[in-house]
């Protein structure tokens, strides 16, 4: 890949940016340190506007990306409950593999309470929370009483307001909402080696509590647009009150902070830790990210490509300035091994075998099991980069998640 | 230690050299608060009536914070109109002390007028650096006020320990299924429990809170310690025949729960100085339908909510010997305050060891606690614990399928030990705020820090280097200290008699509402915030309650205010 041709005006800029803090750093003392360090790396604050607003323009995008295939998807499970059969079971299905691809990819927007996972109104959890116990909404092998939807006595009616206030109650992974507990819905535990789940569509038609069973699933789907419509709109440009013109306008560093920890905490901890480690060491099926549909894989995947797309400052149409010429301003080297690491990453999760649950529950020395091992520490060691590229530019940030 | 007697100059001479008002008229009254004692005591008879006596802390208020509310005679028929007939009953003792109230409540109100004027300059309380303000739990500390603010690993891990830690984490978060199932993982729940995983009660890593209501019960995070009086193995709780030494309110399919927990609350009313009346709620606890044998009449109940995990690493990592070294149980340095230590059953060393971990510090070791807490409250067996929960009586419980022997192996029990001891704390919040540094000053005044001990230090921890050597703020000291009837469970620990009760930590918990988005404190949740929490000390905290009743609105919003940054 070649350098972002945003940045070709950054001899420009930097010039530009000589030019200012020659002038004294009066005028920008509210970033305090960042003055001193703006001109140390000889970045302006103008350099780390622009890369911010390609950060947020990829964020508008990509959500409204995910937005417009869960749409599809919720259109594809409305023909499903109207006509429940293997086809049309199918075709949601699928629909929500193309849905969770354009979501994987966002996951790099959390971890500093932005709009997805800000303490007040943050959607994650309701989108995207994992791992799920899936007795706590249906049936699982031995017990066909479990969950929400067998136990009328207690939640009497299926309602938007129940399900959302059931989420997380009692129990991390009481999940009754987002992307697993459809997923769940659609495939229903996974109890074969090689495949993924199997509910029969009879599950929404003649089988027990089909009916609420389809009132769960119908209600979930409508709540996933919500919730993304919602994080849509705190990136959306041209708003004076949102996330982003807060973002974009206030302290550079802050936001930029905040970008470098979005990368690294999704990179070491929740990828590298929580998806692959855990799963690799407890050799349990049960600890696979997408462990009903066996998508996995391409879930990791989606992952590593939302760390690059933000680093390379590319997404879509979308075309920079990135992290990428900021970092290569003050140490070209960094960048460049950055860049070869991010573009190795992906290549090295394409190259884990799937499904991926087979792989976990093989023996250590199995080359699946193996590669699953090197891939947690490449991404560890990439969560480590990237602190070091947060550094180069005078940032100091941690990636614990 | 209640029968110490410190006249002023005995409180004069505690290493803090502030004018010390407070507390200095807060300890004066005290002594008549033992002369009133049986005037007063009606701390004790808290299960009596509502009104009249209820008031265990606050009525020792009434009777000793009578002196100053007894500054304005009006005020004082006023404030304290509703007992009258209690009043009455007190007879004429009560009013020659009442007049002793008076003649030190000009001498306390004088005080208070000059240092509620000069505060700020005249008191002598250092307070932190920037550095030892922000990090409380030195190099482990992390910056986060978010939801997740008690769910970070500690910030100096190898990375090595980060995956141990994110192990753990999954088995601290896993629900456990009943016996036998197909994730063979995590079966063998129960067969009687209290909760499915570690974090139905330590949402986030954080606190639990009692049911507001019957049908609240989602809200997970309060359970019944039961025993019956005399020691059990090891110098430990006698435990229930046919329930041992816990409630386990829910059960597998097919055999029953234990009981489930009735909670009513009495009122108790009282008033700050200033005429502010308050209104606070002491929980009554009864067992609802016990499904074994009938329950016996001495039976001992010890309720207990969720505390939040950060830290407890950093705290295991304390030398023993700083901790002895804190307590003082005959008072000989006479501030009042007294402390002990509990010697508890090390179930791996298979010796009696200082108990440092839980409500009344009867675990020695994080390991056993998590270990004891599977067990107890999940149903979980492990190598510590090996036997499933089942009294004799429980016949249907020794018999259903368990998940393993043990069901949680050496290596996961490890993991989640790990990861509750990696835990970290998290950063101070606006710790430089005028109002949050005198409210430190107050907190410092009233000797609120002579228990809630802001700093200690850490010693070598070979297992995990990070939490070696640290400087740490957890406002605690470990030790176990007389809290008075007010907040008595009346339930014998090991060495924790039925009024003492362990100093919790208070880091973290201004971050509580939220991670856990509530407010409420003390051993059973019964306090519905800070203020509440603070009023409820009682015994070696009295004259500390006390000093806070003498507080006008400002300063104690101050104090608050310092308790929410930490």
């Amino acid at each position: 890949m070649k350098k972002s041709r945003a940045f070709a005006l950054l001899p420009v800029a930097l010039l530009f940016g000589i030019t200012l803090s020659a002038c004294g750093d009066d005028d920008d003392s509210s970033s305090g340190s960042s003055s001193g360090s703006t001109s140390a790396t000889g970045i302006t604050d103008s350099d780390k506007k622009q890369v911010i607003e390609t950060y947020a323009n990829i964020a508008h995008t990509a959500y409204s990306d995910s937005l417009a295939s869960a749409k599809e998807l919720d259109t594809s499970i409305d023909t499903f409950l109207a006509d429940p059969n293997d086809a049309t079971q199918q075709a949601a299905k699928d629909a929500w593999i193309a849905a969770r691809a354009d979501y994987l990819p966002t996951e790099v927007f959390r971890f500093y309470g932005g709009p997805i996972d800000n303490s007040e109104n943050g959607p994650e959890g309701l989108l995207n929370a994992w791992p799920m116990d899936e007795a706590y909404v249906d049936y699982v092998e031995g017990n066909p009483n479990a969950g929400i939807i067998n136990n009328p006595e207690t939640f009497p009616e299926i309602t938007e307001t129940l399900l959302l206030s059931q989420n997380e109650q009692g129990g991390e992974e009481n999940i009754s909402t987002g992307y697993h507990a459809i997923e769940f819905l659609l495939w229903g535990q996974d109890l074969s080696p090689d495949g993924p789940g199997a509910r029969p569509a009879s599950d929404f038609t003649t089988g027990p509590n089909a009916e609420r069973r389809r009132s769960y699933l119908d209600i979930s789907s409508d709540l996933l647009l919500r919730h993304l419509q919602q994080v849509v709109m705190e990136w959306a440009p041209g708003d004076d009150n949102n996330y982003r013109a807060t973002f974009t306008t206030k302290d550079s560093d802050e936001a930029l902070r905040n970008i470098f920890r979005g990368m690294g905490a999704l990179s070491q901890g929740e990828l590298a830790g929580e998806r692959m480690f855990v799963a690799y060491e407890s050799g349990d099926q049960e600890d696979e990210h997408s462990c009903f549909s066996d998508n996995t894989k391409a879930d990791l995947i989606g992952n590593a490509k939302g760390i690059r797309m933000i680093y390379f400052g590319r997404y879509a149409n979308i075309e920079g300035p990135g992290i990428t010429d900021l970092v290569a301003t003050v140490n070209p080297e960094l960048d460049a091994g950055l860049r070869r690491q991010l573009d190795t990453g992906v290549a090295q999760l394409e190259a884990i075998p799937a499904p991926f649950d087979q792989q976990i529950i093989a023996p250590v020395e199995s080359p699946g099991k193996q590669a699953i091992l090197a891939a947690v520490e490449m991404l560890e060691a990439q969560g480590d980069i990237i602190v070091s590229a947060a550094a180069a530019l005078g940032l100091t940030i941690n990636i614990e998640i | 230690m209640r029968p110490h007697t410190p006249s002023p100059e005995s409180s004069g001479k505690t290493k803090k050299s502030f004018p010390r008002s407070p507390s200095g008229r807060a300890t004066s009254p005290s002594g008549p608060t033992n002369t009133t004692g049986q005037a007063t005591s009606p701390s004790g008879p808290t299960n009596t009536t509502g009104q009249a006596t209820s008031p265990s802390g606050p009525t020792n208020t009434t009777g000793q914070a009578t002196s100053p509310s007894g500054l304005t005679g009006p005020r004082l028929s006023a404030a304290h109109s509703s007992p009258a007939s209690d009043c009455a009953t007190r007879s004429s003792k009560a009013l020659l002390v009442r007049g002793f109230f008076w003649l030190i409540a000009a001498f306390v109100f004088g005080a208070a007028a000059c240092s509620s004027t000069n505060e700020d300059t005249d008191l002598q309380v250092p307070l932190p650096s920037r550095e030892t303000a922000v990090r409380t739990g030195g190099a482990t500390t992390v910056f986060d006020e978010t939801i997740n603010a008690f769910a970070r690993s500690a910030a100096n891990l190898t990375t090595e320990q980060k995956r141990a830690f994110a192990v753990g984490n999954n088995f601290f978060n896993d629900n456990w299924v009943t016996a036998p199932a197909s994730t063979t993982g995590r079966d063998g729940l129960g067969p009687t429990f209290n909760a499915l995983s570690c974090s139905s009660c330590h949402f986030k890593d954080g606190r639990g809170r009692p049911p507001d209501q019957k049908s609240d019960d989602n809200a997970l995070g309060l359970l019944l310690r039961l025993s019956i009086p005399g020691t059990g193995a090891h110098g430990g709780v006698q435990p229930v025949p046919a329930y041992g030494d816990q409630l386990n309110d829910r059960s597998i399919i097919g055999l029953p729960a234990e009981g489930s927990i009735g909670i009513t609350h009495e009122e108790i009313r009282g008033s700050y100085a200033d005429g502010t009346p308050y209104l606070m709620r002491k929980p009554i606890y009864t067992i609802i339908d016990p499904q074994f044998a009938s329950l016996p009449e001495n039976l001992l109940i010890s309720p207990r909510v969720a505390p939040q995990m950060v830290g407890l690493g950093l705290l295991e990592s304390i030398p023993e010997a700083t901790i002895r070294a804190l307590a003082d149980p005959d008072d000989k340095n006479q501030d009042g305050i007294s402390g002990r230590v509990n010697e508890v059953w090390d179930e791996r060393r298979q010796e009696t060891r200082l108990g440092r971990f839980g409500w009344k510090a009867n675990q020695p070791t994080v390991t056993q606690q998590v270990a004891g807490a599977f067990l107890g409250d999940i149903g979980i067996t492990s190598g510590i614990f090996p036997a499933e929960n089942c009294p004799a009586e429980q016949k249907a419980c020794a018999v259903a399928p368990n998940g393993g022997t043990p069901e949680l192996d050496d290596h996961k029990l490890e993991r989640v030990s790990f990861y509750s001891r990696t835990l970290a704390v998290p950063a101070r919040r606006n710790w430089e705020d005028a109002e949050v540094a005198r409210g430190e000053r107050l907190f410092h005044q009233m000797d609120c820090a002579l228990c809630h001990t802001p700093t200690l230090q850490t010693g070598e921890n070979p297992e995990i280097p990070a939490l070696s050597d640290q400087t740490i703020h957890p406002y605690t000291d470990l030790i176990l200290h007389d809290m008075g009837p007010g907040l008595a469970d009346g339930r014998p620990d090991f060495r924790a008699t039925g009024t003492e009760w362990r100093t919790p930590p208070l880091w973290g918990i201004g971050l509580v509402k939220t991670v856990n988005g509530h407010t409420r404190f003390l051993h059973d949740g019964r306090a519905r915030n800070l203020t509440e929490a603070v009023l409820w000390h009682g015994g070696e905290a009295e004259a500390s309650q006390a000093a806070f009743l003498l507080l006008v609105a400002q300063d104690r919003a101050a104090l608050i205010a310092f308790l929410q940054s930490l």
